[in-house]
This record gives structure tokens, sequence and C-alpha cells, in this order.
């Protein structure tokens, strides 16, 4: 028996014998480059995700968050060993702020000077001004007031205002602070921010207060992260941990959808170089088995063998990954130096995991592809191998392309952030090489009784693809799928992204107007077709309290989870329609119908906003019982809507039919679209109704734009690189997977068949070949994309046409021409030297 | 040392073959018995199709009997594993292959070198560049199988199977693809071997000269052993 350093000599001495043979070189480029686009796109999408996480971070104020209903120790907020963590504090709770005889509840903020740690607090001289930058926190002894509340109690800067036993001055108007706190718009009392070192002059944090206490943290995402792994399970009850993703929904929204476009983009990469391992694979697999056979039987045993070829496959896949990986990582930084300026954001440094995930399709495939042919050698005769009997004709090369594939499989499943597109795209490609194969092969057969028809030039190309059934099938499968998920980028991306763009218009709502009375509501509506404004929708909202799930009593002792604790401990907003908003999708149960659901003949209906019920554990069916000014409402849940927040629409957590309502108070809101000149319009709004309080959303609205667009943009870029990747991972593929084609070539030039006959038969093949799975492919990619449209980014998508077109003409094209330049210089070369110097 | 002169080295009992094909169940061998001495230097001869080279592989345990078994140096082949077998042939074996199957991305040299490589040896260049010279190659040690003639590939083979000094040697129509003048080298070469290592050679051959300078003949027809002189 070998011991097993000298079984590594072997198989270095095996592989550097097959380099020099030139046996690996066009497998190893179709490996590199493989590799070499994973880690690019991945690197690439790495560090725009990255990026983006960091933008979003200024809508929170920091990396992360811990909100309590308690102070914590100084020990469990210290940053883990060594690791520089930036720190602010915030105090916030509910208070009455007094201005001579008004009085104003808000939502008050001692801050620590070093908050926001994240973004910047913006401030204006006068309320609805220009704003700019604020020059750090309120300083000892003043507040800045949002508009909203120095409205309210009708003050400006440098009158001073009461809180608690403290007498403080306006020194500014807030516009602008990174909020987070996972407060929607409308529950917000208007803020009041002022300096921590006046929070114990004010004498309002009594013991039983309600008082939040937020800490924030910044810094190197991996001390964050380290950070937030050991404070996460050490988190007690009323403590809760916020990230961007908690911060704002229409951020979050858009973010995931960031997200699952990358992740996309990553995927399709790592399918694509799936493709080209598969294609390039087959030889060397053919190859390597008489090999291992011939090995055998000069006396090799199974064991020796397998580890002469497994470390084989281990230092060529090793190589590849480096190589691949360098590459990558170099052209993806080309790609910031071309796209910086452009994308107007700093990218961080990548992360390590595409790296590894290059390096996985390297060896993971290659593993995956080559090794069950050789594992199912371990109990054939060596000479049944080399007479081709191993278990039926093909049989081994099957079981090999199925393990690739599962090696694939597994691969993409392990790498995917987003399991359910990750799926959708696993199965898509199951389902689309079904039917490539299933196609394929039919054609074929059709075919066959062609080949006698057609003249002489046509028939060498249809008879090496009739003839070879198998390699056929096989080769319409890879380029179907290669051309497939090149569509899904090339063509798709471009729908799918539009479509996006359309969720945010340019004129979106940029006003919430809030507390209209119902008898006000055709007044102001009067009010705005007077003013030449767009007339707003208004909804009427009832405030109530949930105090039962079915028979259970509803408290916030009940959760353990911080934020439904949250949700319990205030209001809800509940509303009636009779329509379901355009943007919302109703996912379990069914919406009332015209007229029904009112409670006359059974109990009322209602409809509850999905991730609401997720998070308090309710479920269709469930009755409701809400606590509405001193009377109680019990309805029945018989629809789950899923709410798009990312649109700055009015929307509500729970609706009822309309008449379910009609006995509490309700006041109405809207929101609407003001153009910037207009402004003044709302001042006068405010003056004929002095009761109705305007929310200025145009700032956030602009910040989540300016992110949205450079999202946009970047998934843009990303998938151009993709394309880009993809086509030369396939064109490596293509080239890898001529021989045989060559050594045919030769063959029919020896016996006397003319140059144009070899071109025209080259070109029949490829190029049916490539109309075949391109046309088959674009099928795929649209059934695709109608499904990630539809089932992942929630996005209208029309299946266009011309996919077909593109797909069958580029496919023929792209095909024809890879094959055809791939094979040509068998015919500008004699035959006996093209034969010996393959 | 034991002196195993009088025991046979290869001994075939009751080998029978049957594959299943297109055209229904074939009998390739039929009750196979016969034993070879040390030192022997045995002919099979037969039709084209009458079943030699299965009879080789299976004697050379590179391929399963459907019945009976052979005894390599009184040991049962088939009563070991694939790579029992396959030990057995790196300690005793060698087996010229009609179709040659010398590996495409090696030099004739490193062909050569192969099995000893496989067993570990330091030497290899040395002895493949050593036994390349015996067959007349010594000037073409790094060539690719693709840039030798049919006859070269022969005896890049021949000298890939002597390489180990086996004690037992299947060449199946080793000269075959050669010349007059190179077959007669070769053959001249594998007696030769036969004579100073005592190695039992086992060969497969159309030409009657060589069989008349065996001590021994096995006739093959249609599967079944029909002469044994
Ligand atoms: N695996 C197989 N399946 C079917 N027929 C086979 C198989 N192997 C060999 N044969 C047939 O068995 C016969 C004997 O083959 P072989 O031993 O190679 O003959 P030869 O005496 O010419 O060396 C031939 O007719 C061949 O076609
Ligand atoms: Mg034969």
């Amino acid at each position: 028996m070998s011991a097993p350093a000298p079984m590594l000599a072997l198989a270095l001495r095996m592989l550097r014998r097959d380099w020099r043979a030139g046996e690996l070189r066009v497998l190893a480029a179709a490996l590199v480059v493989a590799v070499a686009a994973v880690t690019a796109v991945g690197f690439f999408a790495d560090r725009i995700r990255l990026a983006l996480e960091l933008q979003a971070t200024e809508l929170l104020g920091a990396d992360l968050v811990i909100s309590a209903d308690h102070p914590l120790e100084a020990a469990r907020l210290a940053a883990p060993d060594g690791r520089a963590l930036r720190r602010a504090e915030a105090v916030e709770f509910p208070s009455m702020v007094i201005a001579g005889d008004q009085a104003q509840l808000a939502s008050v903020r001692a801050v620590s000077p070093d908050y926001p740690l994240r973004g910047r607090l913006r401030v204006s001289r006068e309320a609805y001004a220009p704003d700019a930058e604020a020059d750090g926190v309120p300083p000892a002894g003043a507040v800045w007031p949002e508009a909203r509340l120095a409205g309210q109690l009708g003050v400006a800067v440098g009158d001073t205002v009461e809180l608690g036993d403290a007498r403080l001055r306006v020194d500014a108007i807030l516009t602008v602070e990174p909020a987070g706190g996972g407060i929607g718009v409308f529950n917000l009392a208007p803020r009041l921010l002022f300096n921590a070192a006046d929070l114990a002059a004010t004498g309002l944090v009594q013991p039983a207060s309600r008082v939040r206490y937020r800490y924030l943290f910044a810094g190197e995402p991996d001390a964050v992260r380290a950070f937030r792994a050991r404070i996460e399970p050490a988190l007690g009850r009323g403590e809760s941990l916020e990230s961007v993703g908690d911060a704002r929904p229409e951020v979050r929204g858009a973010l995931d959808r960031a997200g699952r476009f990358l992740g996309l983009a990553t995927l399709v990469s790592v399918l694509l170089s799936g493709v080209a391992v598969a294609l390039s694979a087959r030889r060397f697999i053919v190859r390597h088995l008489d090999y291992c056979a011939v090995m055998r039987c000069l006396g090799a045993s199974q064991r020796l063998v397998l580890g002469v070829y497994g470390l084989q496959l281990g230092l060529l896949g090793l190589t590849a990954a480096l190589l691949g990986g360098a590459l990558g990582y170099l052209a993806q930084f080309g790609l910031e130096s071309l796209l910086g300026a452009l994308l107007e954001i700093d990218l961080p440094p990548p992360s390590a995991r595409p790296a590894l995930l290059g390096a996985g399709v390297a060896l993971v495939t290659r593993l995956g592809f080559a090794l069950p042919p050789l594992l199912h050698l371990r109990n054939v005769p060596a000479l049944r191998v080399i007479r081709r009997e191993l278990g039926g004709p093909g049989g081994a090369r099957l079981l090999s392309y199925l393990a690739g594939a599962a090696a694939m499989a597994a691969l993409i499943w392990w790498q995917a952030e987003d399991r359910l597109l990750s799926l959708y795209i696993l199965l898509g490609a199951v389902a689309a090489l079904a039917l490539l194969a299933a196609t394929a092969a039919g054609l074929i057969l059709l075919l066959r009784p062609l080949r006698h028809r057609v003249g002489s030039t046509w028939r060498f190309g249809l008879l090496s693809l009739t003839q070879r059934a198998g390699t056929g099938v096989m080769q319409v499968m890879a380029f179907g799928l290669g051309i497939l998920v090149l569509l899904l980028l090339g063509v798709v991306r471009g729908d799918l992204l539009r479509e996006w763009e359309h969720e945010l218009p340019e004129q979106a709502p940029n006003r919430f107007l809030i507390n209209i009375l119902p008898e006000q509501v055709e007044a102001v509506r009067a009010f705005f077709a007077r003013s030449g404004l767009e007339a707003p929708e208004l909804f009427p909202m009832v405030r109530g309290r949930l105090t039962g799930i079915g028979e259970r009593a509803v408290s916030a002792g009940l959760y353990e989870d911080d934020r439904a604790r949250r949700l319990v401990e205030r209001e809800f907003n509940l509303s009636w329609a009779a329509r379901a908003q355009p943007d919302n999708r109703i996912v379990a149960g069914a919406w009332w119908g015209e007229g029904e659901g009112g409670g006359g003949d059974g109990a009322a209906e209602l409809s509850v906003e999905q991730g609401l019920a997720e998070t308090l554990g309710i479920r269709l069916g469930d009755t409701l019982t809400f606590r509405i000014a001193g009377a109680d409402l019990r309805a029945r849940v018989t629809s789950l809507r899923e709410v798009e927040w990312d649109n700055f629409r009015v929307n509500f957590f729970v609706l009822t039919p309309p008449g379910v309502l009609d006995a509490f108070p309700a006041t109405w809101i809207t929101s609407l679209y003001v153009p910037a000149d207009r402004y003044p319009v709302l001042n006068g709004l405010v003056k004929a109704f002095p009761n109705v309080t305007v929310i200025d959303v145009s700032a956030i609205m602009d910040q989540v734009r300016r992110i949205m667009d450079r999202v946009a943009l970047a998934v843009q870029y990303v998938f151009l690189f993709t394309l880009i990747a993809g086509v030369l991972v396939m064109a490596a593929a293509i080239h890898a997977s001529l021989d045989e084609r060559v050594r045919e070539t030769v063959l029919l030039r020896t016996l006397g068949a003319s140059r144009r006959q070899l071109l025209l038969g080259l070109a029949t093949e490829f190029v049916s070949l490539g109309v075949v799975a391109g046309a088959l492919g674009a099928l795929g990619a649209g059934l695709i994309a109608q499904l990630l449209a539809s089932r992942v980014f929630h996005l209208a998508y029309h299946w266009d046409p011309a996919l077909w077109l593109i797909g069958a003409l580029g496919g023929g094209l792209g095909v024809g021409l890879a094959g055809v330049l791939g094979t040509r210089f068998v015919l500008n070369t004699p035959p006996m030297r093209a034969l010996r110097g393959l | 040392m034991t002196d195993r002169s009088q025991y046979p080295v290869v001994e075939a009992r009751g080998i029978s073959k049957r594959v299943s094909s297109p055209e229904g169940e074939l009998e390739l061998l039929r009750d196979i018995q016969f034993s070879i001495l040390p030192g022997e230097a045995v002919a099979v001869l037969g039709a084209s199709g009458s079943g030699k080279t299965t009879l080789l592989g299976i004697l050379a345990g590179l391929d399963t009997p459907s019945a009976g078994t052979v005894l390599i140096e009184g040991a049962d082949l088939f009563a070991l594993g694939e790579d029992g077998r396959a030990g057995v042939r790196r300690e005793a074996i060698g087996f010229v292959f009609q179709s040659f199957h010398l590996l495409p991305t090696l030099t004739a040299v490193e062909n050569v070198m192969l099995p000893l490589e496989l067993a570990g040896r330091a030497d290899a260049r040395v002895q493949a560049e050593q036994w390349l010279a015996r067959v007349g190659l010594e000037r073409r040690l790094r060539h690719y199988p693709r840039q030798l003639s049919g006859g070269e590939q022969q005896r890049v083979a021949i000298a890939r199977a002597f390489v180990t000094r086996p004690r037992l040697l299947f060449a199946d129509e080793p000269t075959g693809n050669l010349d007059l003048a190179t077959g007669r080298r070769v053959i001249d070469l594998l007696f030769e071997i036969n004579r100073e290592q005592g190695t039992t050679l086992v060969l497969v051959t159309h030409d009657d000269k060589v069989a008349e300078r065996c001590t021994r003949r096995l006739r093959l027809d249609g599967g079944r052993l029909r002469g044994d002189a």
C-alpha cells in the first residue's frame, strides 16, 4: 500500500503532465473564468450590499440600537475586546410641553453629545423654511422642536418652553432626525430634542414613567457583528435590538428588494458557471475514467486511484479557485473605479464570502461531476471500463451530471440569503432542463428521417446531431440553461427594475394630513378643489386598543418579543374600506364583497396586515376584540393582507367593511403630493382648519428616494456585469466542449468532405442547437421572470414575445459563431496534423 | 525461497463467460480448463472472435468469469476483491493490450514509468528509459502516443508490461501492428525475458512461426478449448 505522501506526489506529477500535454488548458480556462465571474459578481454585489446597509444606517442614526424600558448596566454595553465601537445615548418619553397657555403632548428625547452616530440632524431657523445640517445636538439649556410642535405651541426660535421643571429656550426647528424606533409616521407625537445634560433638571424621569432608553452603536462591520452576536442572545425582557431593517418599513422594502436583486445576480452567476463546468467537464471525465481503468490494469488499488484522482481534482479546483478568485477580485476593483463616482456611494471593502463561493464552485461542482463515476468504478472490472460497459451506456455519465447538478443546487442553497428566491430559481432551472431535454430528444427524433432528404451539405450537420442523440440533448440542455439565465439577466432585468422605479413615482405623497374631523371632510375636499391641488383621497381612522384574540385577553406581558409588546401597548389605527387598495394583496382568506361583512347577518369582518398578524400570533378566523372609546368591538379576521409600505401611501394594519365602525369616533387622514412652490397652500389649510395637523415626510422621502435610486443604479450595473461575465463563461464552455467535434470534422475531411460542406455542416449543427436552446431558454426565462415578479419581487411583469425572438436569434447566432469559430482551424490544417495535434 | 517450479503458475478451472447482448445471451467462453507451469511459453491460437482476448482478460483478473475460477500461483484470483486482484497484478502480472491503452497525455517514457510509480518505486525513470531502449525507442522518449506509429505504441506498451519484471506476462497479439522485422525483434525480446528471468509467457498470436517457438499451444474455437499441445 502506498503512503499518502507518494500519493500526493503522484497526483502532482499527473497534474503537471496533463497540463503540459495541453489536456487541461481549455478546461482550466473555463473553470477559471467561471470562478472569476462568480467571485467578481459576488464581491461587487457584496460591497454594494454593505454600502447600502451603511446608507440605510443613516435612517437609524446608528448601525445598531438597543432599546430598553430600563437603563442597562455599563458592562453589557462595553465593546467586544479590543474593538472600537462608538456609542451614543438617547432617553425618550412622552411628556407635555408647555408654552404660555398652550400645552401639547410631545415625544421628547434627551440626547448625548455624539447623537446620532450615522447621518446628521438637520434644522432650520423657522418652521417650513429651508434647512441645513445641524452642528451637533441642542446645547444645554436649549430645545429643538419639530415644526409641527412649534406650530401647535405657537413658539418660534428664541421663545421659551417648559418641560417638567425645566425652562428651555427654543434654539432651532428640527427638520430631520435619523429617527428609528420602529414607529409609523402617524403615531408619532411630534418630536422635541434636548440635551441629556438637562434631563435631571426636568425631573420627568421617575421610576413609574414610560421611558425608553436607546443605546446607539456604530463601528467597523465586524466589530458591530461581534457585538451583536454577544448582546443578542443576552437580551432580557423589555429589551430589543433595532437594526436598519426595523427602522423604516419603506427602506426595509427597498433594501429587501435590492438584496434580492443582488442575490439573483449572484445566483445566476453560480448557475452559469455550473453550466460551464458541466460542459467542459465532459471530456475530462471520459478521459480520466480511461486513466483510472488503465491504472487499475497496471495494479493500482482503488484507494490509490481515488486518492490520486481526488487530489488531482482538488488541486485543479484549488488552483482555479485561487486564480479565478484573484481575477474576480481585480475585476470588481476595475468596476469600482469605473462606477464609484456614478454611484455616489463609498463602497466598503468586500467580505470573504464571495471568495468562498468561488472556491465552492470550483471544488464542489468539480468533485460533484467527476467523483461519482470514479466511485462507481470500485466494483467494476477494469477491462469492462475500457470496453465501456459501465452499467449501460452513459449510465455513469448521467450519474455524474445528476451528482454535479445536486452539488450545484446544494451550493446555491448554501449561499442563498433568500431561500424563496433560490427555490424558485432552482425549480425553474430543473423544469427548464426537463423541458429542454424532452424537446431536444423529440426534435432529434423528428429530424432523424429528415437527414436522408436534405442535401449532402446539410446532412453532415444533421447527422452528427441525430447520431449521438445523448450528446445533442446534453448540449441543448446546457446551452438552453445558459441562454435562459443570460436572458433572465439581460432582458428581464430591465423590465423588473423599471417596474420597481414606478413604485415610488416622482409625485409620491410628501405630506400627511391627520386629525381631520368628520364634519370637515367635505370642507377639506372643497379647499383642495379651490386651491388647484389634486384632491386627495381621505381615509377614516378610528383608534383602538387590541384587548383580545379569540378568547384570550391580550396584554403586553403576554409577549416575549419587544416589538409585539410595543404594538400591544399602543393604539391601533383601524379604518374601513369597501375595496382593497390597489397596492394591498390578499395572502389568506378573501376580501369582503360589496355590501357584505358589515355584521348585519353575521359577525363583522376584519382584514389584518400579514406582518402584524405574524408578530401578534393572529390567525385567519380569529375573533379580535378592540377597545375603542370605552366600548368593545368584536370582529372576525377573514383575510390577511400584504401591504407595500415603501410607497408612502396611507395604509392600515386593520380594516373593516364600511358601516362597522360607524358608532365610533373617527378622524380622517390623507396623504398628498404638494409641489415645492405650493407649500404656502398648506399654511392656508392650517389656518382654515386649526385642528388639522400637517406632517412633512418629504425629507424622509428624499432620503428614501435617494437610496432607492442608487440601489437601482447599482443593481443595474451588477446585472450588466453578470451578463458580461456570463457571456464569457458560456464562450469558454462552448470552446471546451468542442474537441469531440474537431475529431469528427477531421475524420470527415479525411473522407473527402470539402471545406464548404464542412463549414455548412458545422454551421447547421451549431445554429440549430442554438436556435432550439435559445427559444426554449427564452420560454424558461419568461416563466421564471413571471414567477419571480409575482412571488418574490411583487412587481407586475408582462411577458414580452420579443424575448422568444431574441432567444432564438441570439442563441443561433451566438452558439453557431462560437462553434464554427472554435472548429474552423481544422479546415485550414492538414487532417493528420490536426489529429496529432489534438 | 521455495521452489515453485512444480506448481502451476496459472490454473484455469472451468471458466465460462456469458454476456447478454442485443442478440440475446452470448457464451463467449465455455468450461475452459488448463494449467501452466512456471517458465512455460504458451501460445493462444484461434480465429478472430473465438474468445482469446476475453480469456486473457479473465486470466489476468481484468474481468470476471461467469463460472469457474483462476488460480495464480495457487491463490484463487476471484476470491479476492477488485483491489486484491489489482494487488496481484502489481506484484506478479504484466499485460500487453491488443489496443495498447497508452495514456494520451503521458509521453512514452512516462507511460512506461507509470506502473513503477504506482508501486512507489524511486528508480522509475531509469528503468523506463532502459526498457524503451531495449524495444528500440530510445529516441522517442518524449513523444506522446499520438505522435508515435502503431508499432511504436505497441513497443511502448510492451516496455510498460516488462518494466515491473512480472513473473507472468500476458500479451494480446503483441505483434499485430508491427512489420515483420520489428515483430520478430519483439518476439525475440519476449522469449529472451522468458529465458533470462523465467517469466511465464501467455501470448495470443496468429503467427505460426511464433506459435512454433512456444512450449505449448492452446487452441480456442467458438469459446471452447479445442487443443492443448
Ligand atoms: N461485452 C461483450 N458483449 C457482447 N459480445 C462480446 C463482448 N465482449 C466480447 N464479445 C464478443 O465475444 C467474442 C470474442 O471476443 P474476443 O475475446 O475479443 O475475441 P478474439 O478472440 O478476437 O480476441 C467476439 O465475437 C466479441 O464480439
Ligand atoms: Mg482479441
